[in-house]
């Protein structure tokens, strides 16, 4: 896989005002049977996005369709990502080119997906969630600013800003482009070690 | 101070702890499927490295496999390509494959616990969110994704925060039409859909003691559904009961000293909970939900929520998924007509499901206006049906027996319910689309889908028991 990390972005963002965004939204089962991680942008939100499945008939009241909105940041309602296991719901927002989804409560499972693909979950207060949205829907120009290493998002204009937890490994890993699996790879010895004495199974 | 049963367990298979660092964690099983592992897969041959354990590592196909003419092959050429790259994999890799033709074929959290390969005590992961379907043998059971899927394969290890802990106990006696789906679309209900994120879920309490194991499976199947990361339930004799004699469970010696530490595994009474919630057997009915989300449940009695009686931040959603469902707020869901029953999918598809519907079936046909689908969890569930001649009472109701798979849970493969139609399901999930474009989910048990299926609408069951 490419090389990539996270630092500093700063972009307008693309709200979606609902709660409870599952990822057979993000990504429908039926799109599922790609054998490669690429492609699933265009797919991304598949049913909201495009009436009976047609590319040719994008829905007028859907965000994605909406040019005045853009950015590589993605403001969605609380419980982002519940449901489904599936990674390609991450790989499908990545691929679409968000960097960052901001929400209120992230679904445990997309979470990890989502940091072990390089992207950013921001998970804000429910106060801060909803001035998100305003500004972005009274200026679809506004722009925010995140930064990993400082672990702040800022909306530009008002100068508000807030912080936001992110385990320090992660962290680590986002910034440094490291893998989850060279790291355990490392630990060949230590796991042989665990597996020797727990032959119980 | 005491220990959690899930404290025990994961405590006994951490096999690094660093401060700041997640902990690695050893994973006893890794059960693999066609649709989450094919980039894990090629993750491992552009690393130039190899499955670590595949004496640990189960495969099945199960997600995208047409459930008639399972002998022919796969009319659609992705599906089929993803399931030949499984195979493909497994003999690459070395992984015992149960995939389409073989009889322990089925769907993956099925056929764990049916071939005895879930045990008290373990650790089981999946690409697949219902791995916490084996959590009700007291293991530690969670869904990973494809990126995990790879770390496991390379290096039979995990990286994990510990979740909080949550106990849920039910007390009582169920009510007669009330069956373990019930309970938990109750919980559910009463928790929201996103009730349980971040926890990992005991479920305790005489209610849940009384259960047999396949019902106990029904309730830990869904704790992803109110966005815990897992369930779990205590072993006991019910549980060696069920494990004892089947085709992985441990033999003679083995069995003696495998059922010694699995008596172990249980919370200590002064264990610590970061959340516990209580709930009566007594004032659970028989469920269904109305809306698009598992959280969106009522007792079969009740009306529709109004706008006023949901919280104002979640109205827009909740008028978002009447208008997907086609429903009116604070009405009745009694006597509303649906056009397919679906009765499968890992919730709902073992041979006592099947048992349920077809004693409620038995010498009663199906309404003219549904389409009745039942669909196995597995081909040694489909085998036992047809033994005690459950297939020619679904015959002669006229349902459908197909074969087994994940079917119309999710619309992946060629069991979809068309555009608008309603289906009362007896899986986990009524996501807009989950069982095929503009589909129309009602969650329900199997006694209140085979209702369905014979009045052509949805009942109470228990004006039929
Ligand atoms: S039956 Fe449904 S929920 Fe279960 S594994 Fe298959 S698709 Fe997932």
């Amino acid at each position: 896989m490419s090389k990539r990390t996270i630092q500093h972005i700063v972009s307008t963002a693309v709200p979606l005002p609902i709660e409870n965004i599952d990822t057979d939204q993000i990504i429908p089962a039926r799109f599922l049977k790609a054998t490669t991680r690429e492609g699933f942008g265009k797919n991304l939100f598949r049913d909201w996005r495009y009436e009976n499945d047609d590319e040719s008939r994008p829905k007028k009241d859907f965000v994605l369709n909406n040019p005045v909105y853009g950015g590589c940041i993605l403001v969605a309602g609380k419980n982002f990502g519940c449901g489904s296991s599936r990674e390609h719901a991450a790989w499908a927002l990545a691929d679409y080119g968000f960097q960052v989804v901001v929400s209120s409560f992230f679904a445990d499972i997309f979470k990890n997906n989502a940091l072990n693909n390089f992207l950013l979950p921001v998970q804000v207060s429910d106060v801060f969630l909803q001035q998100l949205f305003q500004v972005i829907q009274q200026n679809p120009k506004t722009e925010i600013e995140v930064d990993l290493p400082g672990q702040y998002i800022r909306i530009l204009a008002t100068g508000e800003e807030e912080r936001f937890d992110i385990n320090p490994y992660k962290k680590e890993c986002l910034l440094n482009s490291y893998d989850d699996i060279d790291y355990l790879l490392s630990l060949d010895e230590v796991i042989r070690a665990y597996e020797q004495s727990h032959e119980r199974v | 101070m005491g220990k959690t049963l899930f404290d025990k367990i994961w405590d006994a298979h951490v096999v690094q702890r660093k401060e700041g660092h997640p902990d690695v964690l050893y994973i006893d099983t890794h059960f693999i499927h066609e649709v989450t592992s094919p980039q894990a897969f090629d993750g491992l041959r552009r690393r130039g490295i190899r499955v670590r354990r595949p004496d640990r590592t189960f495969a099945t196909a199960d997600h995208n496999v047409p459930t008639l003419n399972q002998h022919l092959p796969i009319r659609e050429e992705l599906s089929r390509r993803q399931v030949e790259m499984l195979t493909r994999n497994c003999e690459e890799f070395g992984i015992e494959l149960y995939g389409l033709g073989h009889p322990f074929q089925g769907i993956v959290h099925v056929i764990g616990p049916e071939l005895g390969i879930t045990q008290p005590g373990m650790t089981i992961v999946c690409g697949d969110s219902h791995t916490s379907t084996h959590g009700a043998f007291g293991t530690i059971a969670f869904g990973i994704g494809t990126s995990e899927v790879e770390q496991v394969l390379a290096t039979q290890c995990i990286l994990q925060y510990k979740p909080r802990k949550m106990r849920i106990t039910i007390d009582g006696q169920l009510k007669k039409g009330v069956v373990s789906k019930d309970i938990i679309l109750y919980i559910i209900s009463r928790i929201s859909a996103s009730g349980a994120t971040g926890y990992f879920v005991e479920y305790a309490g005489s209610t849940i003691r009384s259960l047999s194991m396949e019902a106990r499976m029904t309730i830990c199947n869904m704790s992803i559904e109110m966005g815990a990361r897992g369930g779990m339930i205590a072993p006991d004799e019910t549980t060696f009961a069920y494990i004892q004699g089947r085709r992985f469970a441990p033999k003679g010696a083995d069995w003696e000293r495998a059922l010694a530490y699995w008596k172990t595994l249980y919370s200590d009474p002064d264990a610590v909970f970061d959340k516990k919630l209580h709930f009566d057997a007594a004032d659970i009915e028989p469920m269904i939900t109305y809306g698009t989300n598992p959280g969106m449940g009522i007792k079969i009695t009740e009306t529709i929520p109004t706008p006023v009686q949901v919280a104002e931040k979640e109205r827009a959603s909740f008028e978002r998924a009447l208008h997907y469902m086609g429903l009116q707020p604070g009405t009745r869901l009694l006597n509303q007509p649906v056009d397919y029953v679906f009765i499968g999918s890992c919730t709902n598809s073992r041979i006592e499901d099947l048992r349920m519907v077809a004693n409620f079936v038995k010498g009663k046909k199906k309404a003219p206006n549904v389409e009745v689908w039942v669909v196995p969890g597995s081909k040694q569930v489909e085998a036992q049906a047809r033994k005690e001649g459950i297939d020619r009472i679904f015959e002669e109701a006229g349902f459908q027996l197909r074969g087994p798979g994940c079917s119309a849970c999710l619309g992946m493969n060629e069991d979809k319910i068309p555009p608008g139609k309603y289906c009362v399901s007896t899986s986990n999930r009524n996501f807009e689309g989950r069982q095929g474009p503009q589909a129309r989910t009602f969650l329900a048990s199997p006694l209140t889908a085979a209702a369905a299926a014979i009045t052509g609408k949805i009942v109470d069951v228990r004006e039929f028991l």
